[in-house]
């Protein structure tokens, strides 16, 4: 008769998986790539309509052919993505970039989605930690104080009932 | 002529008086129905009873309906009999305008939508006020407060943004016409659904409000609300849903949500309310989280409030600029008055909203449920930081930056995904605690779905890098098919086992068995058919990062291709009518060198007002849409520039919302008695949860 897999069976078979897809994912990753397609989706058309650069699509638009073509020049003059990104924040304003920076106050609007969501996580656990022990204090002082038969009673009907049921 | 506008003029007057009885009928049902709460609650004795007192102010909010409805028809009325006597419809018709444009005229603009507004929350309020029998105290609170929500409308349409304004100086022979955007057939229904959510949200309010007010005893009144806010929900999800078609079909961008101010405005509360029909599910069942549940409500209920602010007020950059004015100081004071309201009745009747139990265990029903909310809140957080931080920081350091699509794809992405992962965990795990034997026997096959989904996805070449870097996109696609897959799997499993059950107790087929469970609980069973729409919708969303376009000047009989598709130019052709002109290009689409179809992208020109629009040619098929639009013409060749997208799986996304109207229609049927209901169930085989008691 087989013997059915442990906690820490599952564990390593778990851990063999993900380590096998994290090769996976690496394999064939090279430094080539669209920085064309990449930097046009950073950067937002001037011309008022709300649009990503790269997706900006009105025929005629004052600003968009113009803002592409400086782009595609900052990419054959060699500039790096950094360099071609300031120039465009040094000749629009920072508005031209189509998320916050990295830097200065910009980095709140970065921060603050993660720090809200992983101090709502903690509090949410915590919370949820501080209720289960209270209650299970309060249930071994109950069963304390219990008549051994009445106790006796109580633990059949859990073991009858399963601790895992619905309502 | 003369007689015309004799007719339009006492047309407005007529409508102007409507507006102002209204406005009065209002106000009165808010201060009679407060003054006879408040004279039920201490008892006292007056010449009038207190009860008769809050039927007449019933009676008055019914009457006020009526009065709202008079003006709305008014204005209706005017857009069909071309009355350019009055400033809103010279600005929002003109002659040549079709009906069913002339109708969606009264919302498309800032005042007409004013007069919708009021409209519906007053038809909200004459069928909550006919149906006042089933608890009259609890509706008379409910009634009096959704009546001083409707004093706060009719004062704006009555002094800040009326409606009937005459035109200075002789009316002019035609309107301005309707915003060209607007000339979809989905735009007659769109803001219409869009509004019925929003204010649809205001009765569940009322409710709760009301309900804390009086230290309403037990949880019937979620049970009275439970319908109200499914159906508000469902009225926003809709009209949600179809404002993305909208914008995929309307502005050839190839897109349908570019996380535009007015879009969040309207995803925010829709989040809230998805954690309130979740979170409430916890009071009903075991009196827990009811300070919450009261405070998701309240929220729900400004934040519907901050969507028309930053709708109207012009506070942020947005596409949607059709419907700014000056009235955000109105919405300023009117949400500051409400927040104060909750708050005061929060801190006084505190005591009223103590749990009557706690968490058993951290993995458990309950303890998904509060999961559920943290991350449905913390995407409302981050929406609405993002949509507010361009404000922020102009005010903090004097610089407007953009918080655009990036921004969110790397912040809000991840939390979706992990929403989409609690939707297939949270249903199967059981209520009060659960035991690793459980937890293996329940995500055995939801586990093995997602490895499967995730080494074939990278086995067919869905990988998280292109041309050798790495895409984010391209990740979070990959990621999310697989959650996906392992969401179905866990869904499709609940089915299959309390159907299993119930086909070998009665001897039905698998087919009729999951009809008889799914009627037998129809909660949860809807619910987990809206899980089962959000994951096609996932599915869709996910293919987005598959996109691909070409942009090329077409001669005729020139051709450009685009995955399996060549498309061949055949000519193009005109045609004109009263409202605009019409050019299309005709191009036959070649798959395999086989002629399939043809496609006739359009672009119009609006005679009255002389601007240029697309028409996209869409072909739909389940693995992608073929989307073609016809851009214009280059000036210097006179050839038309025809851009073509490739976009994956988007039919799914229209397909998931049919699957979560049906799951909710589903939901708000009754379920079968529990005395026709109960079944023996075999422990071994039983599904996470008996099958059969319940909700979801």
């Amino acid at each position: 008769m087989a013997t059915p897999l442990g906690f820490n069976s599952w564990l390593r078979v778990a851990q063999a998986a993900a380590l096998a897809i994290a090769v996976w994912f690496t394999l064939g990753a090279t430094d080539a790539g669209s920085r064309y397609t990449d930097l046009n989706h950073r950067l937002m058309c001037t011309c008022g309509c709300a649009e990503i650069l790269g997706e900006c699509n009105h025929v005629g638009c004052p600003n968009s052919t113009g803002e592409l073509d400086e782009l595609k020049t900052g990419i054959a003059s060699g500039l790096s993505d950094k360099e071609i990104l300031n120039s465009f924040v040094g000749k629009y304003g920072a508005i031209v970039l189509a998320a916050p920076s990295g830097q200065g106050f910009d980095v709140v609007a970065w921060i603050a989605p993660f720090a809200v969501f992983a101090a709502a996580t903690l509090g949410t656990i915590l919370l949820v930690r501080r209720w289960t022990v209270g209650r299970t204090q309060a249930v071994a002082v109950d069963m304390a104080a219990m008549d051994p038969a009445a106790r006796e009673l109580r633990e059949k009907i859990r073991r009858e009932t399963g601790g895992d049921g619905g309502i | 002529m003369m007689g015309e506008n004799h007719v339009g003029d006492q047309m407005a007057a007529f409508g102007s008086l409507c507006l102002l009885i209204a406005l009065a009928l209002a106000a009165y049902n808010l201060l009679a129905g407060a003054v006879a709460l408040r004279l039920l609650a201490t008892g006292r004795q007056t010449a009038v009873s207190p009860e008769r007192l809050a039927d007449t102010a019933r009676r008055a909010g019914i009457a006020g309906f009526v009065a709202v409805t008079m003006a709305a028809f008014v204005l209706v009325w005017s857009a069909f009999a071309n009355d350019f006597s009055i400033e809103y419809i010279y600005e929002h018709c003109n002659r040549a305008l079709p009906g069913p444009y002339k109708f969606a005229a009264l919302w498309s603009g800032q005042e007409g939508s004013l007069l919708l507004w009021a409209w519906l929350l007053g038809t909200y309020g004459f069928v909550l006020r006919l149906t006042h029998k089933q608890d009259v105290k609890l509706y008379a609170y409910a009634g009096t407060i959704l009546a001083s929500v409707q004093v706060f409308l009719l004062a704006i349409l009555n002094f800040a943004a009326p409606p009937f304004s005459l035109f200075q100086g002789a009316p002019p022979e035609d309107g301005r016409g309707l915003n060209i955007l607007l000339q979809y057939p989905e735009m007659v229904i769109h803001p219409p659904m869009l509004y019925l959510g929003y204010v649809g949200f205001t009765v569940p309010f009322a409710f709760a409000l009301g309900a804390l007010m009086m230290r309403y005893p037990g949880e019937k009144w979620i049970r009275i609300t439970r319908v109200w806010t499914m159906v508000t929900w469902l009225f926003l999800t809709v009209g949600i849903f179809l404002g993305m078609h909208w914008a995929y079909a309307v502005l050839g961008w190839g897109g349908y949500w570019g996380w535009d101010p007015v879009e969040n405005a309207s995803f925010m509360p829709w989040l809230t309310g998805t954690a309130f029909l979740h979170s409430v599910m916890m009071q009903e069942k075991k009196g827990m989280m009811k300070s919450w549940n009261v405070w998701l409500i309240f929220s729900t209920f400004l934040l519907t409030l901050l969507g028309t602010l930053l709708t109207r007020a012009g506070l942020v950059s947005s596409v949607h600029a059709f419907a700014q004015s000056s009235i955000g100081t109105w919405f300023v004071v009117f949400m500051g008055l409400v927040l104060a309201v909750c708050i005061f009745t929060y801190v006084l009747q505190r005591s009223h909203l103590k749990t009557e139990h706690h968490l058993e265990s951290l993995v458990s029903r309950e303890s998904s449920f509060l999961f559920n909310n943290l991350v449905l809140l913390t995407a409302c957080f981050v929406i609405l930081w993002g949509t507010l931080f361009p404000i922020l920081s102009e005010y903090v350091v004097g610089n407007k930056v953009t918080v655009g699509a990036p921004w969110y794809n790397i912040v809000a992405v991840p939390i979706g995904i992990f929403l989409l992962l609690l939707t297939g965990v949270g249903p199967l795990l059981p209520w009060r605690a659960t035991s690793f034997k459980s937890i293996r026997r329940n995500f055995v096959l939801p586990v093995i779905a997602f490895w499967v989904t995730l080494i074939v996805c990278l086995a067919v070449g869905v990988r998280p890098w292109v041309d050798g870097a790495f895409d984010t996109g391209h990740f979070y696609a990959l990621v999310a098919f697989s959650v996906a897959a392992a969401v179905m799997t866990a869904i499709v499993s609940e089915f299959l086992r309390g159907a299993g059950v119930i086909s070998r107790q009665t001897g039905r087929n698998l087919f009729s068995a999951t009809y008889l469970l799914t009627r037998r609980n129809t909660r949860r069973y809807g619910g987990y058919l809206i899980h089962i729409g959000v994951v096609v919708i996932v599915i869709g969303l996910a293919g987005a990062a598959f996109n691909r376009n070409i942009e090329s000047e077409m001669a005729l009989h020139s051709k450009m291709s685009i995955g399996p598709y060549t498309l061949e130019c055949v000519g193009a052709t005109q045609d004109t009518n009263p409202n605009y002109d019409s050019e299309y290009a005709l191009l036959d689409v070649y798959r395999n060198g086989k002629k399939q179809f043809q496609m006739a992208p359009e672009k119009r020109v609006y005679l009255i007002s002389g601007q240029p629009e697309t028409m996209v040619a869409i072909h739909s098929l389940p693995s992608w849409d073929l989307y073609v639009v016809y851009e214009g013409s280059n000036p210097d060749t006179g050839l038309p520039i025809i851009k073509a997208f490739l976009n994956p799986l988007v039919g799914w996304i229209w397909a998931g919302l049919v699957v979560i109207v049906v799951g909710t229609l589903i939901a708000l049927v009754p379920s079968l008695s529990p005395a026709t209901a109960s079944v023996r169930v075999p422990l071994r085989a039983a599904p996470t949860e008996p099958a059969l008691k319940g909700g979801h």
